[in-house]
Formats: C-alpha cells, sequence, structure tokens
C-alpha cells in the first residue's frame, strides 16, 4: 500500500511496517541536499513529531513522522550520500522504516492519485 | 507586503522565460534559483560565468555643487570612514556608512567619474542611504555640497566568473583593458554602459549598468554564450559567504563597528589617528579607539568539524557543556566549491584566533567549530 502526506512524504506500508521518504516534488522544491539528519532506531513518535532533518545549501527543513510508531531501521546510505535522496527519492532514497503503533490510520492517508491531483 | 507593493526589476519577466523560483527579496520580487539549482549554478559562476540581476540595489550619483569634484570627495568623507579624497578617476572602493555610535548604517561601492562619484548601495538600505545623504551633505543639509541623484532607470546585472571577461569582452572589447575596481563609462550597442571591474562572488567579473530598455536584450546576448548561465540569490549568498564577504542585515548592523566587523582593511591611514584627515566621521571616536586597542568581539570564519551545517543565528559556547554562549554565528551554509560546511560570526576578541574550538547550538546539540581564515575559497580576482 502506497500513501502520502500533505507534508510531502509518501509510505510504503507492508505488514504493519512503513517505509518513509519525500516525494520528487519535495526534493524539487528542496534543492540539493547536503545534509541529512535521521533519527535512531528505537525511536518512539507520535504523528507530527520532528522525526528527521534535511539540509539544503541554502536551508534545513524538518521532516515530521507521518504516522504514530517505533523507527526499526534508518538508511545509512543518504547519511553518507544526500544526493541519493535527489536521484531516487521514491527508491534508493527512502528515510526510515517505522512499525506503526495503528496499521490501520494509514487507511485516512491519500492514495497517488489524490496526492498527484494536490500537487497539480 | 502586498502583491501590489512588491517591485519588479526589469529583468523580471526574463526570470520567468528562464524558470526562475521567485521570492521576495527586499521588497523585490527576485530569482532565489533556476532550473539549474543552487548548487550547480554557484560551481557553474566558479567554473564559467554566472550572470545575476541586482537591479535592486541602489545607484546614486553625487555631483559637488561647486563643480569641483574634491567638494563632494571631502563631503562624502565625513559620512564613511575611508579615503574617498584619494580615490583616483576610474577607480572604485568599498565603504561604509557608519553612525555616531560606531555602527554600520550600510556597505557600498564608490567610483570617482572624474565629475562626479558614483555610489552602489543595498537594496534593503537604499532609501536610508538616500534620506542620509540628502540630510547631511544634500539639498535638506545646512550646507550642501553634493547634489544627490538617484538612478532610477538602470537596471544592474553582474557577470562574475572565470569566462566573465571573454563573454563580455564580445560586446565591448575594451573590459579587457580594466583592473579589480576599475570604472568605465563606456559605449556599446546596449546604449551607454557603466562598468565595474568588481563583484561579490570572489570571482573576477563585472557589474554592469545598462539602461532599462536595453536590460534584457543584453542579458539575453551574455545568455548567448556558451559559458554564462542565470544565476539566483541562492548561489549568491553562497559564493559571497565562501570568499569570506559580509550580507549587510546579515554580518553588518547598526550596533556592529568596522572594528568588529574585521573590515578596518577598509580605512586607509590617512582616516586613522595620525592621518592628515584622520576622524571627522560618525562614530570616529569609538572606531578610531578600537583600530587602536582593538575590539571586544570580532567577526571570524568558522569550519564545523562534521557534515552538519551551521546557520544564521546558532548561538556559540566555549566549551561544550556551558551554560552560557559567548557568541553568535550570523552567517551559515554548505560551500559548494569548499564541498564542506561552512559559517561566520561574531566571538570575543579572547576567542577569535585561528584555530580556536568553539561549539555551535544546532537543533539542541552543541557541534564542534573551529575559527579558520576567510576567504574560505581562494579569490580569483584580476588585481594585474
Amino acid at each position: 500500500m502506497l500513501k502520502f502526506t500533505d507534508d510531502h512524504e509518501w509510505l510504503r506500508i507492508e505488514g504493519g511496517v512503513a517505509t518513509v521518504g519525500i516525494t520528487a516534488h519535495a526534493t524539487e522544491q528542496l534543492g540539493d541536499l547536503v545534509f541529512v539528519e535521521l533519527p535512531e532506531a528505537g525511536t518512539e513518535f507520535e504523528a507530527g513529531d520532528t522525526a528527521a532533518t534535511l539540509e539544503s545549501v541554502k536551508a534545513a527543513s524538518d521532516i515530521y513522522a507521518p504516522l504514530a510508531g517505533e523507527v526499526i531501521e534508518v538508511n545509512q546510505a543518504i547519511i553518507d550520500d544526500p544526493s541519493i535522496v535527489n536521484s531516487d527519492p521514491m527508491g534508493q532514497g527512502w528515510f526510515f522504516k517505522l512499525k506503526l503503533a495503528d496499521p490501520s490510520v494509514a487507511e485516512a492517508l491519500m492514495d497517488e492519485d489524490a496526492y498527484k491531483t494536490m500537487v497539480g | 507586503m502586498t502583491e501590489a507593493e512588491t517591485l519588479k526589476t526589469p529583468l523580471h519577466a526574463l526570470h520567468l522565460e528562464l524558470g526562475g523560483r521567485m521570492v521576495p527579496f527586499a521588497g523585490y520580487d527576485m530569482p532565489m534559483q533556476y532550473p539549474l539549482g543552487i548548487m550547480k549554478e554557484h560551481l557553474h559562476t566558479r567554473a564559467r560565468a554566472g550572470l545575476f540581476d541586482v537591479s535592486h540595489m541602489g545607484q546614486v550619483l553625487l555631483y559637488p555643487r561647486s563643480g569641483d569634484l574634491a567638494e563632494a570627495a571631502r563631503a562624502l568623507e565625513t559620512l564613511v570612514p575611508v579615503d574617498v579624497l584619494g580615490l583616483k578617476e576610474g577607480r572604485q572602493r568599498y565603504a561604509l556608512f557608519t553612525n555616531d555610535q560606531g555602527g554600520i548604517l550600510d556597505d557600498l561601492m564608490v567610483a570617482n567619474r572624474g565629475s562626479h562619484l558614483f555610489l552602489v548601495v543595498n537594496a534593503a538600505c537604499k532609501k536610508t542611504d538616500v534620506s542620509h545623504l540628502e540630510d547631511t551633505i544634500g539639498a535638506a543639509s545646512d550646507s550642501p555640497k553634493v547634489e544627490v541623484r538617484v538612478v532610477v532607470d538602470r537596471a544592474l546585472l553582474a557577470l562574475q566568473g572565470p569566462a566573465a571577461e571573454a563573454a563580455l569582452a564580445t560586446i565591448i572589447p575594451t573590459v579587457a583593458d580594466m583592473r579589480f575596481m576599475d570604472v568605465a563609462i563606456l559605449t556599446s550597442g546596449f546604449g551607454e554602459l557603466w562598468v565595474s571591474r568588481s563583484g561579490y562572488s570572489g570571482e573576477d567579473g563585472f557589474e554592469i549598468s545598462v539602461p532599462h530598455e536595453a536590460a534584457v536584450d543584453m542579458a539575453k546576448a551574455l545568455l548567448a554564450h556558451d559559458a554564462v548561465a542565470p544565476i539566483g540569490l541562492g548561489a549568491r549568498d553562497s559564493l559571497r559567504l565562501e570568499a569570506g564577504l559580509c550580507l549587510y542585515g546579515s554580518d553588518l548592523d547598526n550596533d556592529t563597528s568596522p572594528v568588529e566587523a574585521a573590515l578596518e582593511w577598509a580605512i586607509q591611514k590617512v582616516r586613522r589617528a595620525g592621518g592628515a584627515r584622520a576622524g571627522g566621521f560618525p562614530g570616529a571616536e569609538r572606531i578610531l579607539s578600537e583600530l587602536a586597542n582593538g575590539a571586544e568581539r570580532r567577526r571570524v570564519g568558522l569550519l564545523p568539524e562534521g557534515r552538519a551545517p551551521v546557520r544564521g543565528r546558532a548561538d556559540l559556547f566555549s566549551a561544550e557543556a556551558d551554560k552560557w554562549p559567548v557568541g553568535i554565528v550570523t552567517s551559515g551554509a554548505y560551500g559548494p566549491s569548499l564541498a564542506a560546511p561552512m559559517a561566520m560570526g561574531y566571538v570575543p576578541g579572547d576567542l577569535a584566533a585561528i584555530g580556536t574550538r568553539l561549539f555551535a547550538e544546532v537543533r539542541g546539540k552543541r557541534l564542534p567549530v573551529t575559527v579558520s581564515a576567510m576567504p574560505f575559497v581562494k579569490a580569483n580576482y584580476k588585481r594585474t
């Protein structure tokens, strides 16, 4: 199941675990990323908590936890090379995996068609 | 500011045509970046040449009422701690308007054009600068020395980078003879151009004042060169920071003195204690005292040890666990040519030595930074 948030995050949900990243639209807005700060595995978030920080040449941007859950894995590859987020945002550029506190809540998020309509 | 009040430069439509991402800046709708993006725009400028629209900046002419340029130079010297009288015809130098407390009202360029002085001032300060000039040495002063003419019918372009000379020389070949900080009035197919060999990127290059009606054609003619790409405000900021240059409003302000800002190189000997025209500018008492005894705080370059950028307004601490900050970051970004984060900020004089290790607070963490020499990237001016 692929879902999207108003904050331009995507969630690929399998077996109650959401892999979270940002959309191509978001990376275009942010520009070339030079630094990524990810949460530690084991961190528990409520929906809307600041979960990660992205830095471009010019500015820092926060990434929010799209749903409540526990971080079970983070993508070390984008810490080592933030440009992966720009080149492959929906694939190799994922941020972290979140074990959802309540997977059923994800149903309420946007599907791909709704997200595409939102960004125009 | 409402949309109706937002100003547009003569190149506004061209920015949109080129895909510029527009942002409000100093009351103008200006391009932050083009589709190339800040990183590549920055690197392109250092490798080849970048074209910047700086038409939002203020262009001001000072004509001596007596017809004698020395009168205008002496009058301007009452407002800046700079040797204007000694500035030769066809030359430009950096200057600072100071206030009575020794703080900086604005930083600017002053050029001697024979019959008059030509000033380029910051966009956000231009209204107050002109009022300041009018009130102190112009028509609104007790003893008017100069006629202040604000230039309202000219755009200002900056062409920066190692290929700037070759690109501009296809329009006006004589620019190749100019060296760093030369100014010239040149006739071209785009009307009368006011050219200076200067800029704010740390690269060789030119600033070109061009009549409004010819600005778009001239910009297009420059962009037609393979080496020239349009560059937005985002890369302008990272370029100037790598070059160790100050941004008024971030690194300089009304409360910061030229010595605190490490800009004493802009105060020539003739205006210092013992000089033939020592003092005689606003805030002279404090500024001359700081030149002799040092300032309490100094602007320094800072290199973060890790990869996380340290941004403006981050507090600086002398030890990792200290409760109270000792200084503050005023500009910070990732340096695309440096390939690392960089910053500048203010610290107490005893912590300003190169190599001093400090800590910057970023998102609640104390990150080690080292006081470092500027520029961060070697300047490439054409001095000879």
